[in-house]
């Protein structure tokens, strides 16, 4: 074997070596870092644990926003079938309304309360975030183009 | 009329594409020059077409032509002159024709450029007939924008609020420019498979930078956007439709340094061809993601299955059909040259791994909701940590190798030389990690790190541009593009370690405080912009006792579309970004108000048209020397640019 046959060689066990660290961290950080969609009825059967962190999505139940002293905004998200208590600290989005769809991340604490970190609304009168659509249909709520 | 001349220039266009496939396909052949000849000529007619057609929808947007479909779902006659044009490539059949517009304006560039010979040429041109028949057909029969609309609605039904911004209006084409001038190198690679010629990555190149600075400016103006327009403060959220053009960037990267060796020292062909085609990939991949509508996106225009399946067929004929092509012909062709494991080659090799696989970490995480959707209905979502474990680390051991590749000769370098000549862009790092030490506070090892890392490249960027005094102007390409890197890096870092926030809600007259700026809430005024209707919050910034600045964030409704939309405010130094985004009515004049300051927030993009200058000083440089030396093969060409 010459030099220039070691080195390549060389090269490519290196290469592989890297490979397979960067795929461990890979798997690893999709281990660490996905998150998983719930409807309020996934929440309510399937006891999704404490702190946990989940994104839910639903409905804004109609005449649940309420707004607290400061920032601090209580509402509900339901998908026809169950409901869960949500509550955010911070501004909601522009597109944030009532009846309407919306996506959240947080965890549950201990109360049964859904305590959001960040508050995605859908982007627009015509489009519904698919998750959502997808929650409405499970439950045997969602209303072809009603919903729209 | 209209509708019907766009979709007669459209069918013509599908004939000219197919006419150009064939022919250019046999111009490939040493004699056919008649068939080179009809592959150029219908390269310029398709353009014509595809013009023309693109021209009438933009007419038809411009006089609200509601019997339309795609106008009167799309348009408004309140909306300014600047959206309705814009509403043109808002929306997905629109956006698909601006996709095919900027091919068969790649298609007249190579064939009136001519670059790399005539069969290369020819082969070229035959590939891009066979995309661009591909996209014409997707047009006509699943996303036709000229489909009529009977009994014409008296008013459309508006554009999305959020797609109503300068910055986005844009932003499609920029983009557009970038992704699809990728197909161009696609298409030169594909084509030196079919003729075996060397001398592909040099009659590309200027593809390859078109479309790496326009790639470059679109990121950059889709970060702004979301930057300003979202009302999150964030710059980059990486959201899957944001990966999707971080991709190709990635790949077109790593292909510009890749056919660099190639044309310079003969290394590496046949892996640059390989980039090529994945680069072009990327981009499919990309309009496939944003264009089919698995993704909940303001992006999303298309629900329709039929389209996402189109898409995914295309996709996989042009990416199988290429890397069938490539091992097939690769094998034949010339190996790549030697080179000692101290050149600059093995920084470009470097460069190139540690940019595949941040790609691949991207690609990864980008894909596998949508996989894992696809087999068993779970709905998950990969959250930015994961980004930030991944490619982070790999982009900064990148960024840490940047300055070391043009201090390296090519095929035989001195590492230690190099590195010794250094010395200065180190000392530099060290005085930029001492200042963040002794000035910021709380301490991080993020911060000091990054922004000894940024005072590394620009400091080994300006090594770089004294050591080429005198030279062309092209030869300062690098080091600038690199600079940009350091700018950037400087930006990402203070935005996201130093940022401040505050979220209070405010009656008139009551102060808050967040970073070193005292705000006082003026109260709100209902204000009628030409088609919506604001709350414009009165913030003044204190700064002495009296007012600095009067801030006016507001939050729009839109009737025609009955849409919310906050529109920021943003007092920028230069240096910090005072950043206000009005959020909703709590009764008795009451607001909530919510603001951030973004220190170095500006110098994301700033880095990003450093950057994209760097390109075009390279580019300038190719096609200068082109005029001034007309033979493709002119030896001297080799020291041109870099």
């Amino acid at each position: 074997m010459n030099a220039k046959k070691k080195r390549r060689l060389a090269f490519a066990a290196a290469l592989l070596a890297a490979g397979c660290v960067l795929a461990g961290v890979v798997v690893y950080g999709l281990g660490q870092n996905t998150m998983y969609f719930h409807s309020p009825t996934d929440v309510a059967d399937k006891q999704v644990g404490e702190g946990v962190a989940f994104r839910l999505g639903g409905l804004v139940e109609k005449g649940s926003v309420r707004h607290g002293a400061g920032a601090d905004v209580h509402f509900r998200v339901t998908d026809g079938k169950s409901t869960i208590a949500a509550d955010y600290n911070g501004v909601l989005p522009a597109l944030f309304r009532e009846g309407q769809g919306v996506v959240a991340t947080g965890a549950m604490d201990g109360s049964g309360t859904f305590v959001a970190t960040e508050v995605l609304a859908k982007h627009d009168e015509k489009y519904m975030p698919p998750e959502v659509v997808a929650a409405l249909k499970k439950s045997g709520h969602w209303q072809e183009g009603g919903a729209q | 009329m209209t509708g019907e001349l766009g979709q007669l220039a459209l069918c013509f266009a599908l004939a000219l594409s197919l006419v150009m496939a064939v022919s250019g396909l046999m111009g490939t052949r040493a004699g056919d020059v008649a068939a080179r000849r009809i592959a150029s000529g219908s390269a310029m007619g398709l353009f014509v077409f595809v013009a023309l057609a693109f021209g009438t929808l933009t007419y038809a947007f411009v006089t609200s032509d509601f019997s339309i479909i795609d106008v009167a779902n799309n348009s408004h006659t309140t909306k300014p002159l600047i959206y309705k044009i814009s509403g043109v490539w808002g929306n997905h059949e629109g956006s698909m024709l601006l996709w095919v517009l900027v091919l068969s304006v790649y298609a007249a560039l190579v064939a009136s450029l001519g670059r790399g010979g005539e069969r290369l040429t020819s082969g070229a041109l035959g590939i891009q007939g066979l995309l661009a028949a591909a996209f014409l057909l997707f047009i006509i029969f699943t996303s036709n924008p000229f489909l009529r609309l009977d009994p014409a609605p008296f008013e459309g039904a508006g554009l999305n609020p959020l797609l109503q911004d300068p910055g986005l209006a844009m932003h499609p084409p920029m983009l557009y420019a970038g992704y699809v001038g990728l197909s161009a190198s696609f298409a030169y690679a594909a084509a030196a498979l079919l003729v075996g010629e060397g001398g592909w990555a040099r009659a590309a190149r200027p593809f390859m930078l078109i479309a790496w600075i326009a790639l470059t400016c679109g990121i950059a103006l889709g970060s702004w956007w979301a930057y300003y327009e979202l009302g999150w403060g964030g710059f980059w959220f990486w959201d899957p439709v944001e990966n999707a053009s971080l991709m190709p960037w990635l790949i077109a990267t790593a292909l510009l340094h890749s056919a660099l060796a190639t044309e310079k020292s003969g290394a590496f062909r046949t892996w640059t061809l390989l980039l090529a085609i994945a680069g072009f990939s990327m981009s499919l991949i990309g309009t496939f993601l944003v264009r089919s509508g698995v993704l909940s996106s303001v992006h999303a225009f298309a629900s329709d299955p039929t389209r996402g399946f189109f898409i995914m067929v295309l996709i996989a004929l042009a990416i199988g059909g290429a890397l069938a092509l490539f091992a097939w012909r690769a094998p034949s062709l010339q190996g790549g040259a030697a080179f000692e494991p101290q050149s600059r080659e093995t920084m470009l090799l470097l460069n190139n791994v540690f940019l595949v696989a941040a790609c691949a970490c991207v690609f990864v995480g980008t894909l596998y909701p949508l996989v894992l959707d696809a087999i068993n209905g779970t709905k998950i979502s990969v959250g930015p940590p994961y980004f930030a474990l991944t490619f982070a680390p790999i982009f900064f051991a990148l960024l840490l190798l940047v300055p070391l590749g043009p201090q390296l000769n090519w095929k035989r370098g001195d590492l230690k030389a190099a590195w010794r000549s250094l010395y200065p862009a180190l000392g530099l790092a060290g005085i930029a990690a001492m200042s963040v030490l002794a000035l910021v506070s709380p301490r991080s090892v993020a911060a000091i790190c990054a922004f000894a890392v940024a005072g590394w490249l620009i400091g080994a960027s300006i090594l770089d541009i004294r050591k080429r005094k005198g030279a062309r102007a092209s030869a300062f390409a690098a080091a600038l593009a690199h600079a940009g890197l350091g700018v950037t890096l400087m930006g990402v870092a203070g935005t996201t370690l130093w940022r401040s926030e505050a979220i209070t809600v405010l009656a008139p007259g009551q102060t808050m405080q967040v970073g070193p700026y005292t705000l006082r809430f003026d109260g709100v005024t209902r204000v009628r912009g030409p088609n919506y209707i604001a709350d414009r919050g009165h913030i003044a910034v204190m700064s002495g006792g009296g007012v600095g600045a009067m801030l006016l964030p507001e939050h729009r409704f839109y009737p025609a579309e009955g849409q919310d939309m906050n529109d920021t405010a943003i007092h920028t130094t230069g240096l910090r970004d005072l950043y206000l985004a009005l959020g909703d009515d709590r009764g008795q004049g009451r607001f909530a108000l919510r603001a951030y300051v973004s220190p170095l927030a500006p110098l994301i993009w700033l880095g990003g048209l450093v950057m994209a200058l760097g390109g075009m000083l390279s580019l300038w440089g190719r096609l200068r020397v082109r005029e001034a030396e007309p033979k493709p093969a002119a030896p001297a060409m080799a020291q041109a640019a870099e």
